[in-house]
């Protein structure tokens, strides 16, 4: 879906989201609320402006509108591979973009993301996976990266991968294993005129705690780290069944 | 020097520990003991560890009660699958109830561990927040980067959500690997077996003199040891927390960066600009002459 005829069908009361070549924003109507609108089309690379962008955004919404509710609309290939970019130090502005989003949930920001198409590693980790609840439409993708280039890196056959990939969320793309794992709330129903129901239940339902690694054990996804995370803090042995 | 240096670069994750903190404090959680390994790694027969690449515990420093994680980069190169991210998830939590005067991230990392990518993304993010949580409860978070793998990916965007980065000039701190951008960009974009580049862009003195880091030292397990104690003390002048003064201060840090930079094509010509009076000469310089002459020209210098 493009953003366009995404944010049509989410915000039907209005909305002034605008896009700068890859960035969106804007402010836009949930029933009778204001919310921010902040994200990325055509599959953005994020380089350091564009995180640097997001983040001004999310800023100016804490400073000039508090507590207003905002939406992150995840579109990327993952953070730009350039040369230039690493030498200014990406990770700090990647970094910062999550903090900013951090920041923007303390003091009351109710932050609601959605993987309208793509969703991969760095551009992910610092926008959808930081707001308080991350949902995706179905036909959406989310990776680390692709098989390929997973066999040449970790040295396993491609053919083992996505033999494995069939029964183990845990290498494969797609938002159901995400789901299953805990690090997306749930995948809406992107039939006609259900989105904009969607997203305001999620911005009331927004958690406000992370509650990802307890959703990945109860899902069956990820059955490991909530038991490591309960025996650190309780100094106790490992409970597997 | 009393001739008992101990390379950082070198060491081993407990090896670095054991010459960090004071002698018999520490103790671990989750211990090897208890074989918490990687159910994906087993699946894919690959070698498996019985601490999955990171130990966390409780120690002192000078007296103080830390938490402490320190990444093995022998193992996977310090990559963050499920147990492992857990394991330091687990740590940040535990501090917002034993309340350590900091806690300290021993950094050795690739970043996302492929073997099991999905669970070591949402792990990474797990881990980001939670830092932030420890911060937010008013516990410093301090984190050392020295080892051979560096801080990348995931654990380079985690390494700057801490309060203070120290980092010795053999660490590098960064995203993408430059064999991932040479792979994917060309060579001509970045020449992966160019180490002086490699380093140039992503090493200790660029990040200190870019604000990135706050203290550079000798690769030295006492040298960082200090460097944290010191850390710790700096950390009780100022807010630990975010706030949304000090991110605005970082944004327009972050948006100069790249009106005077953003044109430059090699860390010469940024440290040129910043003053450096012979570039050239900094790779070559011991790292008390660099913080001599990095001191009027480095920038976002705070702790």
């Amino acid at each position: 879906m493009n953003w366009e005829k995404l944010t049509e069908a989410l915000f039907p009361a209005g909305h002034a989201v605008t896009a700068q070549d890859d960035f969106l924003s804007g402010t836009a109507l949930v029933g009778e609320q204001t919310v921010t609108v902040v994200g990325t089309t055509g599959h953005a690379a994020i380089g350091v402006e564009i995180a640097l962008a997001q983040a001004r955004t999310i800023l100016q919404t804490v400073r000039d509108t508090p507590g207003r509710a905002i939406v992150m609309l995840v579109d990327t290939q993952g953070q730009r591979l350039r040369h230039r970019d690493e030498m200014l130090g990406i990770n700090s502005y990647m970094a910062h973009l999550g903090k900013c989003v951090d920041l923007a949930r303390r003091k009351g920001h109710k932050v609601v993301a959605l993987v309208y198409d793509q969703a991969l590693s760095g551009g992910f980790i610092t926008s959808g996976l930081m707001a308080d609840a991350c949902y995706a439409l179905p036909d959406s993708t989310i990776r680390v990266m692709g098989l390929p280039a997973m066999a040449r890196i970790t040295k396993v056959p491609e053919e083992v991968l996505t033999e494995l990939a069939q029964s183990n969320p845990v290498f494969a793309p797609g938002p159901e294993n995400y789901l299953r794992m805990g690090g997306l709330q749930a995948i809406w129903d992107s039939g006609a005129g259900l989105l904009a129901d969607q997203l305001a239940q999620a911005l009331r339902d927004a958690p406000s705690t992370d509650e990802r690694s307890a959703l990945g054990l109860a899902r069956g996804g990820r059955r490991m780290a909530q038991r490591l995370i309960d025996a650190v803090i309780s100094g106790s042995h490992v409970h597997v069944d | 020097m009393n001739g008992k240096q101990i390379s950082y670069l070198e060491a081993s994750a407990r090896k670095r520990l054991s010459g960090m903190v004071d002698a018999g404090s520490f103790s671990e959680f989750c211990p090897p003991e208890m074989r918490q390994t990687s159910p994906h790694l087993a699946l894919l027969d690959a070698p498996l560890a019985f601490d999955d690449g990171v130990v966390v515990g409780r120690a002192t420093l000078e007296g103080l009660p830390i938490l402490v994680a320190a990444q093995e980069g022998r193992f996977n190169g310090g990559a963050v699958g499920e147990v492992h991210g857990a394991k330091i998830r687990g740590l940040l939590d535990k501090a917002l109830i034993e309340r350590p005067a900091a806690v300290l991230l021993l950094v050795d990392s690739g970043g996302v561990r492929l073997h099991e990518a999905n669970a070591g993304l949402i792990a990474v993010s797990e881990v980001m927040r939670a830092l932030l949580d420890v911060r937010q409860a008013d516990i410093p978070v301090i984190v050392l980067i020295g080892g051979s793998n560096g801080a990348f990916g995931g654990m380079g965007i985690v390494s700057r959500c801490a309060n203070v980065v120290i980092m010795s000039e053999e660490g590098r701190l960064a995203m993408s690997g430059p064999e991932v951008i040479e792979t994917a960009s060309g060579v001509e974009e970045f020449d992966s077996r160019d180490r002086a580049l490699v380093w140039r862009s992503t090493g200790g003195k660029h990040r200190y003199l870019l604000g990135d880091c706050q203290r550079i030292v000798a690769d030295d397990v006492a040298a960082f040891r200090q460097a944290a104690q010191e850390a710790i003390t700096a950390c009780r002048m100022q807010p630990v927390a975010l706030t949304l003064e000090a991110l605005e201060q970082e944004q327009d840090m972050l948006a100069r960066r790249i009106e005077r930079f953003g044109a430059m094509r090699d860390p010469l010509e940024i440290w040129a600009a910043l003053g450096m009076s012979q570039p050239e000469q900094v790779p070559m310089l011991d790292v008390d002459d660099f913080i001599n002459a990095a001191a009027p020209c480095r920038l976002g210098a705070q702790p």
